[in-house]
Formats: C-alpha cells, structure tokens, sequence
C-alpha cells in the first residue's frame, strides 16, 4: 500500500494541484478574448545592452511581431556645434572629434576639409596619405568593435574578445603618431599635427599583415555559426530605393546592392590614387549588411598598403603660416615665427564669409560638415549631417512586421553611435 | 556641382521662385522663395537630384531675415550637388514641410528627423510635418539653443536647486 494519500481518480493531491494551474492566466482574465491582437506598448533603453548606447525605443508588439518603432534619442546631447560656435577654427577640432566617438578621424576630417574649402589652403600631398592611413586604420577599428558587439548581440560571446585584441593594435598606431589613442586631434586645418615617427612603418606594416588573416578567422567563426547566420540570414531586408528616399547611405545602402561610396564617387584626400573595390550586397538583409562591412576590412587594408607604399615625401602641413603653426624649432630663431604662432594660438586664423559643405565617406555613410562663416575667426555655424542620426530613420522600415528577436540583430546591423546621433 | 552657368540655367528654369543664386567654393546655392520650396525641390528631382542628402538651420543674426533652412541635394548618377536655401524672419519662422507626400510632389521622407531637428534647434515651425516635436532637447526644454542670441553660460539643471539649499543649510 502507497504511503502518499490517494483518491478513486488514483491521482495524488499534488498531481491534482499540478494539472489545475492554467499557463495562459492572460486568456482568462481576458474572458478568452483573442490575446494575438492585443498591441502592447513596450520600452526598451535607453540602458539596454542591445541598444549600442542609450538609445531609447518605444516598440509596439503585437504578440512577438514589431508593429512599430519610435526612436527617443537626444539623451547624450552636450550641445556641440553650439560650443563650436564659440570657439576658433583650430579649437573646433578636438571637440567635433568627440561626436561619433568611434570615427573620430572622420569626424576630424569632415570638419577640417570644410575649413579648407572656405579657407582654400593646397593639403600637402604626404598629409593627403597619412590622412588616409589613418582614415582607414579607423574605419577599421570602429567596424572592430562593430562586429564585437554585434557578435555579442547575437550570442557569438568570444569574437568581441578577438575583435578588441585587433582595434588594440590600431589604437597602439594611434597613440604612435598623435600621442592619443582616442579623440587624438591629429589631422589640423591644413594637413596633419606631426610627421608619423620613425618606428610607424614596420608596426604598420605587421599590423596590415596580421589583420587580414584575423578578419578570415572572424568570417570562418561566423559564418559557421548557424544561430547567428540564422539570426542574420533574410531579416528585415530594406530595398535600395526606400534607403534612398530615407537619406540612408554608407554599408547600409552598399549592402541592398547599390555601390555608392564617396571614396570612389567624389574621391577627396587622394582616394582616387588607390585601387580597391566597393563590397556590395545583393537584397539587403541583415546577413548582407554584415558581409559587407566585413568585406570593407580587407579592402581598407588593401587601401593602406597602397598609401603606405606610395607615401611621398615632403612636408606634412601646408606652408601657409596664417593657418597652419610654424614648426617649433623656427621660434627660437624667427621673430615672425613667433608673430604667427602667438596670432594663432589666442586668436586663431580669419576665415573669408561664406557657406560650404564638406561629405566625406564614414563607416556609417555620408558624414558631412557644414560650416558658415561671418568673417571672424570663429565659425558662424557648424552642423554635422550624421549618418547615425539619418539612418535611424530606416530602422521601423526595417523592422516593422518582424519578430522582436529580429529587431535587435537589425539594431547591431544598423550600427547607430549615439554620440554622433546626439550630438 | 554644376558649374556658375550651370546654376543660372537652373535658376532660369525655376524662374521667379528664384531669388539669388550663389556660386562660392564650387558650391551652388539658389536662394529661394520660401513658399515654393516644395515646388522648387519636386522640379529639382525632375532634374536627377533625388537624394536630400541634409538638412541645416542657419541662423544669421544680426542680418534680417535671421533664420534660415539650407537643404543639400545630390544627384548620384552624375555626382553632382545642389543646395537650396530659404530664409525667414524669427516672427513668423513657418517654412512647408518637405516630409510628407503634397499635391505640390512626392515627399523627402529623410527630412522628418532633420526638420525636426531644425525646429528643434532654431524654431522654425515646419508645416505639415507629421510629427513636429523637440527631437534631441527634452520635452519641456525652453528656447531655441542654436540661435546666437540665446543666453550661454549655464542654465539650471534638476540639482542645482539642492546645491544651493545645501549650501544654505551649512552656512
């Protein structure tokens, strides 16, 4: 005879207790309504590790589909081009470096080259090099920690760890040739800061040895892992003519077939002296935008050897001294040296009246600066048209109609840097 | 870019909704009237520039009419840009919204982030836009921060109150 008390059903009271217990309390409380058809409102951010940064979404889900998407953002606004406005040409650098805070380069050379237009200074051609050295060292670097954190979205944990041990190297480069290994206001109005030391070269070139082989790695770990390719392959595509309408550009655009790449269209910084090829995808989706920035590595390292290879020799900031400081060495021995570099330093360069807008090809896309200028020696207006900000616009496009699990590998493939959203 | 001739050929078509054009640093600008914005962009796209690449409020203090609203036009076959510009006093800074489908021609549906950003920044009042709020600012934000008479220098944040409270109490 059992010890547990039972009764003629033969059941025990637990089992009874067990088989009583509904797991949809939604539904009865509902009174059996059709639960699929309630639209629940959910917040996500703007501290969510999925975010990329403190990116608020105001999702409405029907069930697990999305059925619309509102980005709430402004949340790291510090009002940038608004200090800009009180500050003199040269002084603008190292704060409009901070915007997107993994392209800085590209922040700085959007910024510069609009400078330049108005100020019409000749770029020596070795800074014209160096410049895209280290343009493209990185764009390397911030798709590093693209694929790192996307990676780690979608629960591929390791490679952020691999990713993080590449951008290290780039950023040891960095710190060789500017002393900073972030926000390093290298480029200047002009050309660039200081001529790379002597032992760049040979880390440069280990470096562009090592890298390719690293980025296979990443690809032959990736594309064999089958929830991640399951997670990327045919989600949430977007076609080229809706990116278009929406501003989208850069790896987005690239990814739904369409080859549009400022480097190539409307080369600026001697990008036209080099010989690379523009990744493309075919329809879109996820897996394309990831194929495609992944792609990008190899043909920026491509790019760098050719610079690196071709580097010419000469100075690496323009001659003018009303724009660019005199070398340091001269101020012992030139008084007008001296003239220049006081001017400089407390009031800084006058720049003629006038509008320009500088595009330039950043990770993301179109990165551009608009500057205005009154005549003084700070600018009238500064406004960065960021490829961040104008690409969220496509992401309830993208996601609309899909699962909620959809939406964060869209996110990671989007690639939004709140920094340069907020700005 | 098209070139100066290029630019007055444009102007010419535009006829009188032009009312300047300007050529500087290889860039061509047509000032325009801002009412026939919307017209003035939909010819524009019938011309090939069908991307609106940006969005920039200028403010032009003290030269009246303050504001202005700059929008960057690239045309991708021939890679060529175009910038139409349009300025309106602070009193009654009201431009048409570009965002959303008219009668006057198919909408820009990138400047819905980008005019809000404008309003935003300068208050410029952009109408028909679908969804006209502060996009960076918060909410209840006072001001137009990007206009050059606004007052910088610091403003009151959530704790300053208790600072000086604090302050007060030690005192």
């Amino acid at each position: 005879m059992s010890t547990t008390p039972t009764e003629s059903s033969g059941l025990s009271a637990y089992r009874r207790r067990e088989q009583s217990i509904t797991l949809s309390p939604l539904d009865e409380q509902l009174g059996g309504a059709e639960t699929t058809d309630e639209l629940l409102t959910l917040n996500f951010g703007p501290h969510h590790p999925a975010t990329h940064g403190v990116l608020r979404l105001l999702v409405t889900l029907q069930g697990e589909i999305v059925r619309d998407v509102k980005p709430v953002i402004g949340y790291v606004h510090t009002g940038i081009e608004k200090t800009a406005e009180d500050k003199a040409y040269w002084k603008v650098i190292p704060i409009v470096e901070r915007m997107d805070y993994l392209a800085y380069y590209f922040n700085a050379m959007a910024y510069v080259g609009a400078v330049e237009k108005l100020v019409e200074v000749e770029v020596p051609k070795r800074a014209q090099y160096l410049r895209v050295i280290h343009l493209e060292l990185n764009r390397i670097a911030s798709h590093l920690i693209w694929l790192g954190t996307s990676a780690l979205d979608l629960g591929a944990s390791s490679i952020f760890l691999y990713c993080l041990r590449e951008r290290e190297l780039i950023l040891d480069l960095f710190e060789m040739s500017s002393g900073a290994r972030m926000h390093t206001r290298y480029f200047q109005v002009g050309g660039v800061i200081e001529d790379i030391p002597s032992g760049f070269e040979p880390k440069l070139r280990e470096f562009l040895k090592i890298m390719p082989k690293r980025a296979d790695e990443y690809g032959a770990i990736l594309n064999s892992n089958e929830i991640l390719l399951q997670r990327l392959r045919g989600t949430c595509p977007l076609d080229a003519d809706t990116l278009l309408s929406l501003g989208v550009s850069g790896p987005l655009l690239r990814a739904a077939g369409n080859p549009w790449d400022l480097r190539k269209a409307d080369p600026y910084s001697s990008y036209d002296d080099f010989q690379f090829k523009i990744p493309v995808g075919t329809i879109g989706d996820n897996y394309d935008r990831f194929a495609v920035r992944l792609a990008e590595i190899y043909e920026s390292v491509k790019i760098i050897e050719q610079a690196l290879d071709g580097l010419p020799e000469g100075p690496h900031i323009t001659e003018d001294r009303k724009v660019a400081l005199p070398p340091r060495h001269e101020l012992a021995t030139s008084m007008e040296a001296l003239i220049h570099h006081f001017k400089l330093v407390t009031e800084g360069f006058r720049v003629p009246p006038g509008e320009v807008y500088n595009p330039i090809e950043s990770p993301r896309g179109e990165l551009a600066c608009y500057v205005r200028s009154d005549g003084s020696s700070k600018p009238a207006r500064v406004h960065m048209r960021d490829p961040s900000f104008v690409n969220l616009q496509a992401l309830s496009h993208m996601v609309e109609g899909s699962y909620i699990a959809d939406m964060i590998a869209t996110i990671a493939m989007l690639d939004p840097i709140l920094g340069g959203i907020d700005r | 870019m098209p070139d100066a001739t290029g630019l007055e050929l444009l102007a010419h078509e535009l006829g009188d909704t032009v009312l300047e054009t300007v050529y500087f640093r290889e860039r061509a600008t047509l000032v325009i009237d801002p009412p026939t914005i919307r017209g003035t962009l939909a010819h524009l796209r019938g011309r090939g520039y069908t991307f609106l690449a940006s969005v920039h409020g200028v403010d032009h203090y003290p030269e009246e009419p303050r504001l202005s609203v700059v929008y960057e036009l690239l045309d991708m076959n021939r890679v060529d840009r175009v910038t139409v510009k349009l300025r309106v006093p602070t009193d009654a800074p009201v431009v048409q919204s570009v965002t959303a489908d008219t009668p006057e021609g198919a909408g820009w549906p990138t400047a819905n982030h980008q005019e809000r950003e404008v309003y935003d920044m300068f208050g410029v009042v952009f109408e028909g836009h679908p969804d006209l709020r502060r996009i960076l600012l918060p909410e209840d934000y006072e001001g137009h921060p990007q206009r050059r008479d606004f007052p910088i220098g610091g403003e009151p944040v959530i704790f300053t109150l208790d600072e000086a409270n604090w302050l007060e109490s030690r005192a």
